[in-house]
Formats: C-alpha cells, structure tokens, sequence
C-alpha cells in the first residue's frame, strides 16, 4: 500500500492506531485515583509528543542514516518557531502559512549551516553545528531582541497587524490560532465512568502531520537516495573512489532534516504562540541527540518512542512531590513511610533528570539498540525461538 | 483502467460518512457547561505553584515553595495562621477558600519560558490547576502571564522585576506584588545622591536582556535627575561567569561607581570580581570609589559572602522588619522550616493569600470576579505598609526597602540592614509612564 511493502504498511497502521487513539492509551488510570498522577493523556502534553516525534524522526534521516551527529539542530526547531509566531503577528492566525513559513525559512537556514559545517564530518562536523546553533541562540536572546523578542520569548500581542485576519477579537483578547476557524485548542471533554478522555483539535492535526512525516521518512528509508545515505554513513573513502560524490547527498539529508525540525518548531508554535530562545540552546540539541539514542538510532519507530520517553519524564516525574509520595505510601506506618518517602525523594520531582539519567545509562548499557531492541528481545521470548531470526527484518538499524 | 462500480447503497454510505466527516470538527467546539476554566465542583480547590526547581534560580524557587506550602497550611487552618492573623481583610477563616479545602499541585519551570508553559499547562489541562503562580525571572513570568491569559486563569506572579511584567507585557489576568525596576531607581537614587554625593560619575555594567535592561534605563533615568553622569553602560552576556575583562575598563573610564545590574549568580561573579580588582579601596575624583547593586536578595548576597558589606541596594521586604504582619510570618516560617524567609518568600505567601483573600470577597473563583476583587484592593498587614493593587495596570504599590551588606553579621541570614525605608509616595508612577508604555491589559478571560 502507498508504495510500501507489507513490513512497512503494518508498521505505519501500527504508529496510525496509536496515535489515533492516543486519548485512551495514554489515561489508563481513573480520574482521582492515586495513579492519576502518571496519566499523561492531556492535551498539552500529547502534542509534545508527536512534535517531538516530528523533531526525532527529521534527526534520524540525518544521523541514523548518513551517521553526520548534529550537535545543533535545535536551532532549527527555534528558527522555525519565530517565523511561525512571526506569521501569526504579521499575517493571521491560521496555523498553514505558519506552518509552511517555518519550512522553507529552517530550510534555508540549514543550506546555509550545512554548506559550512558539511566540509567536515565526525567530530569537527559536531561541534561546527553546535558552535551556529550556540551563535543563534546568543543572537536570539539578545542580540536581534528586535526580531526575538530576547530572553522574554515573542508573543503575541493585541497591536500586531494580522493583515488577513484581525488584531483583537471582539471582546478585548488575542485570537487564538485555527485551522481555517477550528481552533487549536479546542477540546472535546468524553467522560467514560471515572476516566475522562480529551480529544484537542490541535494534537489531531500534529498526529496527521506526524503520520506524513512518518510515511515519508518511510519511503526515504527505502529509497536510493536512503541508500546513498547509507554508503555515507558505512564509507565515504569508498564512494567517493568510486566516483560519487557525498556532498550532495548529505546536504540533501542536512536540509531534510532541518526542515523537520522547523515543522516541529512551527507547530509547537501553532499549539502555543510563543517562542523563546531556550529553544535553541545546546541543551535543546542534546535531548533530539538522547531522544533518538534512547529509542534506537537508525530505526524507524525509535526516535518516535525515544521523544515520547524523555517528554513523559519531563512533564509527569517532574510533578510528582512529597506531599504525593505521602498520599502514596499513607497505609505505611508513620515511621517506615518517612524512611521510604526520603529515599524515594531524590528522583522525583525536581530529581526528575536523575532518574532519566540512570534510565539513558541502563538503556545504553543493556540495550544499545535503544528501546526498539527491548522490544524486539520482548518479541522474540514470546515468538520462541523459530522466528528469532525473521523479526529483526522490521526495524533493522542502518548500520 | 478502472471500473466504477455505483451503487445505490454506495452513495449512500460515502455520503454518510463525508458528512460525518464535515461535521467531526463541530464536536470539537462544543463547549462543556462550566462557566469557566476549571470550575471547582468538589470539595477541593487546586493552586499550581509553578516554580524554578533546577536551574540558576533553584534556591529561590525552593524557598518560593517552602512559601506556598506554609501558605496552603495557614489557609486550611493549620500552624499558627501566620500573617492571616495580622491581614486587614479579615474575610479568610481558616477554612479553606469559599468552604472548599485548598490543595495544590508543582513544577518545575527550569526558568526556561518553555518548559514554565508546559508546566503551567499541564497543572492547567490535567490536574485542574484554577489559579497558577510563581517564578523566579521575569521572562518565565511573562510568558506563563501570557498562557493563563490564554487559558483563563488567574496568575498571580512571583518574583519578577522588570518594568514589562505589569508594562507593556501587562495582561488582565496578571498581577504582581513584587516591586519593579522603575521603584528600585525611585528609591535608591535619593539615597545614593545622600550617601555618596550628587556629582557622581556611574558606569552599568548590565546583564544582556529585558529585565537587565529595563533596570538600566530605570537607574540611569533616576539617578541622572539628581545630577549624576552616566559615563558608560556595558551590556554583559547572561552567561558571563568571569567579568574581569569588564571590570578594567572601569578603572580607566574615570568613572567613580559602578552599577552592577545583575542578578543572582551573575551578581554574585561580577560583585566578586569588582571587589577582586580592589575597585573599592580607590579613589578616583578625588572621592571613594562606590559599587551599587540596585537588586537585592539574601539569597545572593550570602553568595556573595564577604563582598556584599557596605554595598547598597534596595529589596522588597527584609525579615529584620519588624512590623506586626513580618514579625508573624518570619515566626511561622521559622517555627516550619528552622531559618528566616526571603523576599521571593514573602512574596508568593502574599501573592496566595491576595488570591484566596479576593476569591473569599468576590463569592466565586471565576477569574473576572477575583480580578475585580483584587482590582483597587487596600490593604495591610502583609509585611510593607498600606499597599495598593493599582487597577489600571496590576501592579501593587508599597513602601522600598534600601539595604546595605552589613559590616558584621551576626549569622548567615543577618546579612543586609535596613537604611531606609521609602515611602510608597515617592516610587510611584503613572500608568501610563513612558517605561511602562506600549501593553494593553486587555480584558478578563474566564476561559471555557
């Protein structure tokens, strides 16, 4: 189907079902239970998952196949959220010319960065991304406060043009970004006996953007240019003896997967209206580098579920304070419920990067074909051993 | 080639599901009954203290929440009441908000403005959060200012200093206690011009952002109507942790104070570096060379050890106060936590019980009503005097403290002292104050 073989076609269905149905998965646990606290299926947070997964997947087209680490591609996620705010300020709050603004400019913008920084590779290809993405976001954060809006991030305001669409709504406040009149962040509240389910216009349109996404990191996987990206990656010597030429091919990769990055920029942009330069910092490149690591670099579905993971931690670990590790743990005796708080108490709430940390390290160590080998060892103890060799098929690494 | 096959129960059912289709988005736009966003129906109410919990500012968001936690305790009736006893407003029971027992729920900002906004949402979508506050910069206060405008919640902000909170990036929604840039300028200068002369020659070194900005412009402006000269202003990257490069182009500028307009731990670098290079045991001028830094907090100042004593500033409350409201307060904080409270400290617990004070006057937790009820508020009892909640931009007005680093401390929290206390009168300003210019409030969102 579309071009794809069965393998790939079960795998798109597969990401299509869960993102469809993301709602329900992602609220296993009744509202007020003490477990409601690891729900994760709000809309805010959805959203960040699939943009992430939009981010990741971009990524991987560069350093899973090619093998090029971009130490920088946050600047483009941040390059594309100005331009989409940008849009919004100048044109109307329509999520589509944002949305496409933000890709063609993070595509620019990565010819320019990849022209340079491709002259190198390994190390030194690095830390060239790294020092642009570390210049940008000096630039974004002071410099051109003007265009940026600085430390402040840049919003939108009730005096900004908006040619094609109106400035103030009728009672006084900014509109809201919409999709031809739906609005983005409009939610359908269903309530099942205890659960509550919220279905968001918004996170419906990134879970579509991202399914394209998919498909087409898909199909470029597949292709020959995919594997000209995988000769990169394997022998440059090599291919280059026999008289190709990588650059081409590796800047092709380059400015796909800035592009990737800008769309993720400009729909986050779309999703909430503001962009900062935190967006560009190393930090920000480092957890796409993570993200893709964590879930398997070079697979397909790996980076998706990587960004899911890191995001999950950030939002959910993180809010999880001592007044909910007691509610938890009431039924304990006074003192044995102290002693288990205070031992548990370094890793979550604000100890949140801890424990992704030593889960990144458990991760790297025991399977270093990301979460995707965990779940293909899963696959296979449940398959036995006949069909232990046919299931790597499904998501080989490209190297 | 292809064959059409076209059938009447085909049509039928493509249409029916085309128009299913169509009409799919209007299900999306249903709104649900509340009146608005998040409307409390349980017995419980959720507040949700957003504050820096990793990052540049973790210290002053843990105090922060040390504030709120002690705040809820007093709220529902626990501890010893706290400044509820000495509040002016005398509407707040002990019970709660509106009957309802508060309960509350964290995050972590990171003070990055993203993830303050992802945090803030999520205590918005998911835990039902119907008021949000803290922060610990003034770029996350913006920000997250800006989503609960959107989202319509009440935000009633923390520690944030610059000009533009209740300036031009003012929203109905927000509110601040905390003091701005342009009152630490209208309270330290007259002070300065007394301590230190009015022919001074001041160089800035400023942090390279808004807030570092907006307090430049806001020192410079005050401190030239008193006949200052301001020979030089340098804008330092927020990354900075090394400013000797800086600091010896001060000695040949000729200038004899220098301005340190930074903030935590860049403060604590570039104070620490100044008082290296011996800048205070010069004298150029024919006068004693000076550092000031305009924005003060204990916080800092204990970084900064040994360097802060003789350095003058000004903060927005100091637990050394010893006025009914700060007397309570420092009493129940120390009796809970073992130490004194900061300034950011002081100003959440405010901040929480402005909040639950209005919502109690108002009868609703709709975010309009409270807003109204905080709108034009006066009251007393919170630690600075008659204070005002301005309606025209949000922004409260109440007497400056101007502090000094103590010449000998007698523990690691006396480290600052009381020079003067200045009346509210002298640091205030009109709305619409050309560094206040260029926002609108806009109107009250109630969301849903």
């Amino acid at each position: 189907m579309l071009g794809l073989n069965k393998k790939d076609t079960t795998l798109l269905l597969v990401v299509a079902i869960l993102t469809l149905c993301a709602p329900f998965i992602l609220n296993p646990f009744p509202e007020g239970s003490a477990l409601a606290q690891f729900n994760a299926g709000y809309p805010d947070l959805m959203q960040r998952f699939v943009i992430f997964g939009i981010f990741a997947i971009g990524f991987n087209i560069l350093f899973g196949l090619t093998g090029y680490l971009s130490f920088g591609h946050a600047a483009f996620l941040g390059v594309g959220s100005y331009s989409a705010v940008w849009m919004f300020k100048l044109l109307s709050m329509n999520v589509i010319p944002a949305i496409i603004l933000s890709m063609i400019v993070s595509g620019l913008f990565a010819v320019v960065i990849g022209f340079v920084s491709l002259r190198r590779s390994g190390i030194y290809f690095s830390i060239l991304t790294l020092a642009f993405a570390q210049m940008s976001f000096n630039l974004a954060y002071s410099v051109l406060t003007p265009i940026t809006n600085g430390e402040t991030g840049l919003q939108l305001t009730l005096n900004d043009p908006r040619i094609l669409g109106m400035s103030a709504t009728a009672d006084g406040s900014i509109p809201v970004t919409s999709l031809f009149g739906l609005e983005m962040r409009s939610t359908y509240q269903m309530e099942v006996g205890a659960w509550l389910f919220q279905f968001n216009a918004g996170y419906y349109l990134c879970a579509a953007i991202m399914l394209l996404a998919f498909y087409l990191a898909i199909r470029i996987f597949r292709s020959p240019f995919g594997m000209m990206l995988r000769a990169v990656k394997s022998n440059q010597q090599r291919m280059r003896y026999t008289g190709l030429n990588p650059r081409p091919y590796t800047l092709a990769a380059f400015v796909i997967s800035g592009m990737y990055a800008g769309l993720a920029g400009g729909l986050m942009a779309s999703m909430d209206p503001l962009a900062g330069a935190e967006r560009m910092q190393w930090t920000a490149s480092g957890e796409v580098v993570l993200m893709t690591i964590l879930g398997g670099a070079g697979t397909l579905i790996g980076p998706v579920l990587g960004a899911g993971f890191i995001k999950y931690f950030e939002n959910i670990f993180s809010k999880i304070n001592d007044n909910v590790l007691h509610s938890w743990f009431s039924f304990l005796p006074d003192g044995l419920e102290d002693f288990i708080v205070t031992i548990v108490h370094p890793f979550i709430g604000k100890g949140w990067h801890l424990t992704l940390g030593i889960l990144f390290m458990l991760v790297v160590i025991f399977l270093p074909g990301g979460l995707v080998e965990g779940g293909q060892r899963i696959a296979r103890l449940f398959r036995g051993k006949k069909t232990a060799n046919t299931s790597k098929t499904k998501t080989e690494p490209a190297e | 080639m292809s064959k059409t096959n076209l059938t009447r129960r085909g049509v039928l059912k493509s249409g029916a599901v085309a128009g299913a289709g169509v009409a799919l988005p209007t299900i999306f736009t249903a709104s649900s009954a509340a009146a608005y966003t998040n409307e409390p129906t349980g017995s419980t109410v959720t507040l949700g203290f957003n504050v820096p919990q990793t990052g540049p500012y973790a210290d002053e968001g843990a105090d922060e929440l040390r504030a709120y936690q002690l705040a809820v305790e007093h709220l529902n009736g626990g501890g010893d009441g706290g400044m509820l006893n000495t509040f002016s407003s005398k509407e707040l029971k002990g019970n709660g908000i509106l009957g309802k027992k508060v309960e509350f729920v964290t995050g972590d900002t990171q003070t990055k403005s993203d993830a303050a906004r992802a945090s803030a949402k999520s205590m918005i979508e998911k835990d039902g959060a119907i008021m949000i506050t803290g922060g610990s910069s003034s770029g996350v206060a913006v920000a997250v200012q800006g989503l609960c405008q959107e989202a319509g919640v009440i935000f009633m902000a923390g520690l944030t200093h610059s000009n533009d909170t209740t300036g031009k990036d003012k929203k109905a929604n927000g509110f601040r206690h905390f003091f701005n840039a342009y009152m630490s300028g209208a309270a330290l200068a007259p002070v300065l011009a007394k301590a230190y002369g009015t022919d001074r020659k001041a160089y800035h070194l400023t942090a390279d952002y808004t807030w570092g900005w907006t307090q430049e412009e806001s020192i410079v402006a005050a401190t030239e109507a008193l006949g200052w000269q301001t020979v030089n202003t340098v804008k330092t990257p927020l990354a900075q942790t090394d400013f000797s490069s800086y600091i010896a182009p001060v000695l040949n500028s000729g200038a004899d104070v220098l301005v340190l307009n930074h903030y935590g731990g860049n403060m604590v670098n570039s104070l620490t570096n100044a008082v290296q290079f011996g800048l205070r045991e010069k004298i150029v001028n024919g006068k004693q060379f000076e550092i000031v830094v305009p924005l003060y907090s204990r916080l800092m100042a204990r970084g900064a050890g040994e360097n802060v004593k003789g350095i003058m500033g000004t903060t927005n409350w100091h637990w050394s106060l010893q006025d009914e409201g700060s007397k309570a307060f420092v009493k129940s904080f120390g009796t809970k936590y073992g130490f004194p409270p900061s300034q950011a400290a002081h100003t959440t617990y405010c901040q929480t019980l402005l909040y639950a004070d209005a919502a109690q006057r108002a009868g609703t937790f709709n975010p309009c009503g409270i807003a109204e009820a905080l709108e034009g508020f006066d009251f007393d009892g919170l630690g600075n005097g008659a204070t005002t909640y301005r309606a025209a931009d949000h922004q409260c007005f109440k007497d400056v403290l101007v502090v000094r680093g103590k010449e000998n401390p007698t523990s690691e929290f006396d480290l600052l002292e009381i020079v003067e206390i200045t009346p509210r009168g002298q640091v205030e300003y009109a709305a619409d104050h050309p560094m206040f210019a260029g926002g609108a409030l806009g109107t009250c969102n109630p969301g849903a």
